[in-house]
């Protein structure tokens, strides 16, 4: 095992790629001579030209439905997004383009290509760069939607990010780059799409999460620990596909659960879920599902509201208690 | 195509092959492609009248120099990209016309298997990207095949097809900012009928179509595209230029809709006095032009006419036979391609139906 950051972790992944399949390229804002916004690209622009590491200009309607274009001519793009708040210039392509091509094709042309870029807040960013993008892909079927939340799983699942044959949006978090962890010294670390991982094992109540909230919950099972309180914590990893059978098998030990996303309420990621556990698993619950998500308003850039618009541990904690019927202590 | 026009010495009209470089052979086949445009549209029109084709169908009618004129110079391996407005493109790239029609019926044997209709037309093994239905949408896509040929460094051109109202979108101005700094082999061709559905397009723009690549840096020009010989020569001119490595161009290809924006719209009305519209269909149509330039210079006459004719409306009722023979999708072609690949344990479907194979 190495020890390494997130951002070290996305650009092993990202040269690792590019040197295997010489397809691969990357294009998007400040990713070649700035070495990139965050610095994910570092080093790649001197290792595989400008070719293949691509500064665009700030368009990015313009420079996604290029990829997207190389992606149906059969090359396979990957756009870095400074945020994906920035993308929703650029969401056109991805849906109406990207995501519909292989069907209204009918099968001509499969699109491998990866979105990729932070989502969600950082710290007092303000309204226009803190939104948490992931619901706006995952209503489309066509896109598949990652969301990485350590080191070890933010290089292996990019890797198969880019060898998969659909679009991917691929999300990342300005506050994990500089998260440091442990990372399989293996050659070709590729972690499948689809597949949730029990970062936390407790049979008093599940919290599933994904991306950044991942690091939230483990603080929220830490306190409850303390309270004597034992909880499972399922990352998704990837949220379409989805391991619904992982969330399935965690709810039907603990009966009790709580999803914790970073986005809004309305139609988030926690909705899909609390339908899929009550179609699928009614009958082994034993409290409402409930949800720990952003307050439903847009970022405020005060750092007291912002702390409070954003789901807390302390939240999370909150609404575990209440799934098991315990008071306040 | 029942009128002339008054005939011009025989003389003149002998001098237009020579001066386009088209030979009068080619000429002819120019005229069999384009009657078969014609008949096909017509064909299309007559089935959307009894219901065969549903949605959105926007005919070509009177464009068909713009499509022959621009697709004809193209090698096997250039690419095309379009809007919606894409039938005769289509069948111009080589597209076969069976299955373009059995798409516009939404049958199991069309070029999208019915899954994507009229205006989602695709053959990747003639390289026709499409038919894509969001006005400017396909610029960028254009562009992005571009930077695959130059990346792969093969010599490929792409042509990309627009409406004149897609000069507007920002999607039209990003990309070709972009085609323009990284020279990419792409031409953008802006079939300039005059009318953004029904808006004219002076009244939203204070510049010439001409001048809207200007910003860029990219050579434009303007060519009539009802004269499907100068259309002809100006493409087979263009694309050595950009296969070269000269990095872009732009071109105002000048035409002009004898249809309604789509089968639901009107021909003429508020936004279009008929009067223009009849003028330009019995003065401007591209096949009655070409077929005088051949009968003056006597390299065809009436007879050798209505044999291409007939011909033409062989091929148009063929099409129109083969798609009523074609069965409509069954029914998992729902669900087929809704992905390109499958991934261990995680669902993808979310329906809740229990009949997708995604899981």
């Amino acid at each position: 095992m190495a020890v390494m950051t997130y951002r070290e972790a996305l650009n092993a992944a990202l040269r690792e790629e590019m040197e295997r399949d010489p397809d691969v390229f990357l294009m998007g804002e400040e990713v070649a001579e700035y070495d990139g916004a965050y610095k994910v690209s570092k080093g790649l622009l001197a290792k595989f030209g400008p070719k293949r590491v691509v500064d665009s200009p700030i368009s990015e309607l313009g420079f996604a439905g290029l990829c997207v274009g190389a992606s149906m001519a059969g090359l396979r793009p990957v756009v870095e997004f400074m945020t994906f708040n920035f993308a929703f210039l650029a969401i056109d392509q991805v849906i109406n383009s990207a995501a519909k091509m292989l069907y209204m094709s009918d099968g001509q042309f499969p699109m491998p290509i990866v979105f990729r870029g932070p989502t969600g807040a950082a710290l007092q960013l303000s309204a226009q760069h803190s939104v948490a993008c992931e619901t706006y892909y995952l209503h489309s079927p066509g896109v598949k939607v990652v969301t990485p939340a350590t080191p070890a799983d933010a290089k292996g699942l990019l890797k198969a990010s880019i060898r998969d044959n659909d679009p991917v949006a691929f999300m990342e978090g300005e506050l994990l780059y500089n998260f440091k962890g442990e990372v399989p010294e293996d050659e070709d670390l590729v972690i499948p799409l689809g597949v949730a991982d029990l970062k936390r094992e407790g049979s008093d109540v599940s919290i599933v999460t994904h991306g950044k909230m991942v690091h939230v919950a483990m603080q929220a099972a830490a306190k409850l620990e303390k309270e004597g309180v034992e909880a499972d914590v399922l990352d998704l990893r990837s949220l379409r596909p989805l391991d619904v059978d992982a969330i399935l098998a965690s709810v039907r030990k603990t009966n009790r659960a709580v999803y914790v996303e970073e986005g809004w309420s309305f139609l988030g990621v926690g909705a899909q879920v609390v339908a899929t556990i009550q179609e699928e698993a009614f009958d082994d619950l034993d409290a409402p599902v409930l949800r720990v998500t952003q307050a439903d308003v847009p970022m405020p850039y005060a750092k007291n509201l912002e702390i409070m618009a954003k789901p807390s541990a302390d939240r999370v904690v909150e609404a575990c208690n209440r799934v098991l019927y315990r008071g306040a202590r | 195509m029942a009128h002339t026009k008054p005939r011009k010495k025989a003389g003149e009209a002998a001098d237009v092959f020579g001066r386009y470089g088209v030979s009068p052979e080619l000429a002819l086949e120019l005229l069999r492609e384009m009657l078969l445009y014609r008949r096909f549209e017509e064909k299309a029109e007559e089935a959307y009248a009894i219901g065969k084709i549903g949605g959105f169908c926007h005919l070509h009618i009177g464009q068909e120099g713009a499509a022959a004129g621009s697709i004809k110079p193209l090698r096997e391996d250039d690419y095309v990209v379009t809007a919606y407005r894409e039938h005769t493109q289509a069948l111009a790239k080589g597209v076969k016309p069976g299955p373009v029609m059995a798409e516009l019926y939404g049958r199991a044997g069309g070029s999208s298997g019915g899954k994507g209709g009229s205006m989602h037309i695709f053959d990747r093994g003639v390289r026709f990207m499409g038919g894509h239905g969001i006005v400017g949408g396909q610029v960028p896509l254009a562009t992005g095949i571009a930077w695959k040929i130059k990346y792969r460094e093969e010599d490929g051109v792409v042509v990309c097809f627009m409406g004149d109202a897609a000069v507007n979108q920002g999607a039209f101005h990003e990309a070709l900012n972009m085609a323009a700094i990284w020279e990419l082999p792409a031409i953008y061709v802006v079939e300039n009928n005059q009318y953004g559905m029904g808006t004219a397009f002076r009244r939203v723009s204070l510049v010439d179509m001409v001048e809207k690549a200007s910003p860029y840096g990219i050579p434009a020009s303007v060519v009539n595209g009802q004269d499907v010989l100068a259309t002809y020569a100006h493409f087979r001119d263009l694309a050595e230029a950009v296969r070269g490595g000269g990095g872009p161009r732009f071109v105002d290809v000048q035409t002009y809709r004898f249809r309604g924006h789509s089968m639901s719209d009107p021909v003429s009305g508020t936004y279009r006095p008929k009067d223009e519209v009849d003028r330009m269909t019995h003065q401007q149509d591209p096949i009655v032009l070409l077929r005088d330039r051949l009968f003056e210079g006597g390299h065809l006459d009436q007879a050798g006419l209505e044999a291409i004719d007939a011909e033409a409306r062989e091929a148009a009722q063929e099409a129109a036979d083969f798609a009523d023979r074609s069965p409509p999708p069954g029914p998992e072609a729902l669900y087929s391609n809704v992905w390109a690949e499958l991934n261990p344990h995680g669902r993808l479907n979310f329906d809740g139906r229990g009949e997708s194979p995604w899981r």
